[in-house]
């Protein structure tokens, strides 16, 4: 028999708080954490606005020999790791040798670090570029350190498609469990908020270049203008169920029950967007009819033509009455955080029986989707759809249940 | 995982040659395609050794525009990618492209175009608050090393599960093990697999300068890469790319596909110790090689040819050698096992699949590549090497493992004929 995979601990590093518990208040009270780039001067930049996370000094939560060898998205990555165990009441320790693996999500690795080093070889010699450049900037950076820090040695891994990669590594991680290993950590949290990172983000095309932290992101709505990068994202704690039942846990927050990827068919071929397939193959996988899906987490894209896509695959799908929600207006697109961030989120929303606003938007009636604006809505959420898109044509798709 | 995974399609672009044919050739000839680093001048630095490959991506039918777009570890795994598709004789528009799916491994992405572009937009270096405005507009897809699997999943036409695989040194790997788990569960009968990576570039010079993990045996190129061998110091950096066509064994067996080789076991583990480093042990490579035995329901006895990770550094080869004697037992002193890195350099994640291809191939031809330039033995690695000649001899099982930054210890069984049906 297939083994019930459950999350048993959330670790969130977001823009609009640090912390599960922050973060959470922040985001049910509706507020903003995007604000003009701190990190560095944005003037001479046509895009100033992100979503930084605020006030986290690494310092205050790592070991000093961590600092210099970490690109400032691992820091967050690692605390983001001790607080999901920490949430789940799980010492790695404890387990069997291999019993405990990492799979992470990347988009664009340790890339602050990066421009530093690509600063220190043109600018001063190659003699000047760091020891730890070899592994602070590639993509799997994130699951080797966590590995290491918390002596996990069973299988792990580093999944890429852009925006869409952290349900992807979600979802790799619950098909280790499903090979037997029974507890794994899953997720992604990235950001790559240096100049140089920025230049190359502004290239997408997507960015709003807006100045009223209250007017740039606006996801299906008429005045839609593109999205807002952030920084941050989530840890989750994965086990088999079995598992948490034997170590005397409760079955946490809920259960990875779907899942489903696709891939958008090239530009020109006249073939139909792959997104309404991702989401009928995660139901199918999870064996929920789509009238018992009580909230979709969108991916909410902000882009007038994407968001046509995904409203259009949701009405499809669901007809326009199921709740549809995008709290990432209020932290900006994590990347690979972004996915991971929503799940928690969807945890919480079943766990306290809430739905999360989507903020500032007024929805556009030609999207015919009820989108929860205004403030949180109540509601018996026992099932949840997250939804995220990798720009390329990356579509992911993931249902979460109440834990039985 | 219960449905079975074979492999149907091969193509490889690879230093020496450009083609599976020209691959092969260069491995069961024993060359070396290692030289001096001609991409930049080398001077400055500490290693100046490379294996490139000589690629003109118009000859092989990119057009300006995708030359343009997409950086060169992308070009090498659209090219690759193309060539496993023809190879395999299968029609991908029959299948329908929801159940193709696509998965690429790349250690580093599009390191080359970045280390260019960044040089633009930051005047050499001289300003932190680099200038936009001199930025590509294909600057995005460099950025995000997704944009691989995207560009051949366009290329192919594939519409299923696209990723990429990014686990440092074992991505090649990875990649394959990734996409059995697709074609296992269901959610592809095909899956375009393998791995590409292009970062000979002087960022990725310098920073494996800076913690002397390349050779500096730069007065004699040709021999610099030396796997298992007394006088090694250091890896060869290299590129490449070779991917698959990987199919569900039903499928393959309907259609009459010819069969390389059945992908009959594979496990990933991490040594949790350090970035770089590796405990002389081998214990965490031994557990992978033990699952992924298992998961192939064979013996250790069972093995005929193991392709090393072998790349040549001080302690890798050592540790590898531990992992072999630990996993396998008396049978590792029995087994030959080769380093086809010795010829072809490191090409980061590239090269995992890489070697999944010349060990299909030396299943195919009973023919096991020889471990060039070992001419002085270590104490400390003391298996059959198969020194600078290939040897003829049956192969049926084959094992190939990887070891990467990150701590990722990969192996993956691969079985050509008897009980596989293939």
């Amino acid at each position: 028999m297939t083994p019930s995979v459950v999350v048993t601990g959330l670790g969130v590093v977001a823009p609009n708080g640090l912390g599960t518990g922050e973060y959470w208040a922040a985001t049910l009270a509706g507020k903003n954490g995007i604000g003009r780039l701190t990190r560095f001067d944005p003037t001479g930049y046509p895009a100033r606005l992100a979503g930084e996370v605020p006030g986290f000094v690494p310092e205050e939560y790592l070991p000093s020999r961590l600092i210099p060898q970490t690109d400032h998205m691992t820091r967050l990555a690692l605390v983001a790791t001790e607080w999901a165990l920490g949430d789940a009441a799980l010492e790695p320790a404890r387990l069997p040798e291999f019993d405990m693996g990492v799979v992470t999500s990347n988009s664009a690795g340790g890339f602050e670090f990066g421009q530093r080093e690509l600063e220190n070889l043109w600018r001063r010699g190659g003699e000047h570029v760091s020891a730890y450049q070899s592994f602070a900037w590639f993509y799997a950076v994130n699951t080797g350190q966590i590995s290491i820090r918390h002596g996990m040695r069973g299988p792990s891994g580093v999944v890429v498609s852009e925006q869409a990669g952290g349900l992807d590594a979600i979802a790799q991680a619950r098909r280790q469990i499903r090979w037997g290993t029974p507890v794994m950590v899953a997720g992604g949290v990235e950001g790559s908020l240096c100049p140089w990172g920025w230049t190359a983000l502004l290239t997408s095309g997507r960015i709003s270049t807006r100045d009223d932290p209250d007017r740039a992101y606006l996801p299906f709505d008429a005045d839609a203008s593109g999205y807002v990068p952030g920084e941050g994202g989530a840890m989750l704690i994965l086990e088999d169920a079995r598992t948490t039942r034997e170590r005397g846990g409760d079955l946490g927050y809920g259960e990875i029950a779907g899942y489903g990827a696709t891939f958008d068919p090239r530009p020109g071929s006249g073939r139909p967007p792959g997104l309404r397939r991702a989401i009928e193959q995660s139901l199918a996988d999870a064996r929920v009819a789509a009238t018992e899906v009580d909230v979709v987490f969108a991916d909410a894209a902000g882009v007038p033509e994407l968001d046509a896509v995904e409203a259009a695959a949701i009405h499809a799908v669901f007809g326009p009455r199921v709740p549809v929600t995008a709290p990432k207006t209020m932290t900006g697109r994590l990347y690979s955080g972004g996915g991971p961030l929503d799940v928690a989120s969807a945890l919480l929303s079943i766990r306290d029986g809430v739905i999360p606003p989507t903020t500032n938007v007024t929805p556009d009636p030609r999207y015919a989707i009820d989108l929860v604006v205004g403030g949180p809505r109540p509601a018996n959420v026992r099932t949840a759809l997250v939804l995220a898109r990798g720009q390329g044509g990356f579509n992911s798709a993931l249902v979460l249940r109440a834990s039985h | 995982m219960n449905r079975r995974v074979v492999v149907t399609g091969v193509g490889v672009l690879a230093p020496g040659g450009i083609g599976t044919g020209s691959f092969w050739d260069l491995l069961s000839e024993g060359r070396t395609a290692t030289r001096r680093i001609s991409f930049f001048d080398p001077t400055p630095f500490r290693s100046q050794v490379a294996a490139e490959i000589d690629f003109d991506p118009e000859a092989h039918g990119l057009s300006p525009q995708e030359i343009r777009r997409m950086d060169r570890a992308a070009q090498l795994a659209v090219v690759a990618a193309r060539e496993a598709v023809e190879d395999s004789d299968i029609a991908l528009d029959e299948l329908g492209p929801h159940r193709v799916g696509v998965t690429v491994g790349s250690a580093v992405g599009a390191t080359m175009g970045l280390d260019q572009e960044y040089r633009v937009v930051s005047n050499g270096g001289e300003s932190w608050l680099v200038d936009h405005r001199y930025a590509v507009g294909h600057l995005f897809g460099h950025l995000v090393p997704s944009s691989f699997a995207k560009e051949v999943a366009w290329a192919i036409g594939a519409e299923g599960p696209t990723t990429v695989i990014s686990t440092g040194c074992t991505s090649g790997l990875d990649s394959v093990g990734y996409a059995c788990g697709l074609i296992g569960e269901g959610s592809a009968d095909v899956v375009i697999a393998g791995a590409t990576d292009a970062p000979i570039s002087p960022i990725t010079v310098a920073c494996f300068d800076a913690i002397k993990a390349t050779t500096n045996s730069n007065d004699d190129p040709q021999h610099a890469s030396r796997p298992f061998d007394g006088r090694r110091n250091g890896f060869v950096l290299g590129e490449g790319a070779a991917m698959f066509v990987l199919e569900e064994y039903g499928h393959a067996r309907r259609r009459g596909a010819t069969v390389y080789a059945e992908i009959a076991g594979y496990a990933t583990r991490c040594n949790a110790f350090h970035m770089t480093g590796l405990r002389p042990d081998g214990r965490e490579m031994a557990e992978a090689i033990r699952v992924a035995l298992d998961a192939a329901r064979l013996n250790p006895e069972d093995i005929d040819y193991i392709n090393a990770h072998g790349s040549g550094t001080k302690q890798n080869d050592r540790h590898e050698t531990a992992a072999f004697k630990r996993s396998l037992g008396r049978h590792a002193y029995r087994t030959p096992v080769s380093s086809i890195k010795s010829m072809i350099g490191h090409s980061l994640g590239a090269i995992g699949s890489l070697e999944i291809a010349a060990s299909v191939l030396a299943a195919r031809y009973d023919v096991v590549p020889p471990t060039a330039n070992l001419t002085t033995p270590d104490p400390e690695c003391d298996l059959d090497y198969v020194p600078q000649v290939a040897r003829e001899c049956p192969v049926e099982n084959v094992l190939t493992v990887g070891s990467g930054f990150g701590g990722f210890q990969t192996a993956m069984v691969l079985t050509s004929g008897g009980r596989s049906g293939a």
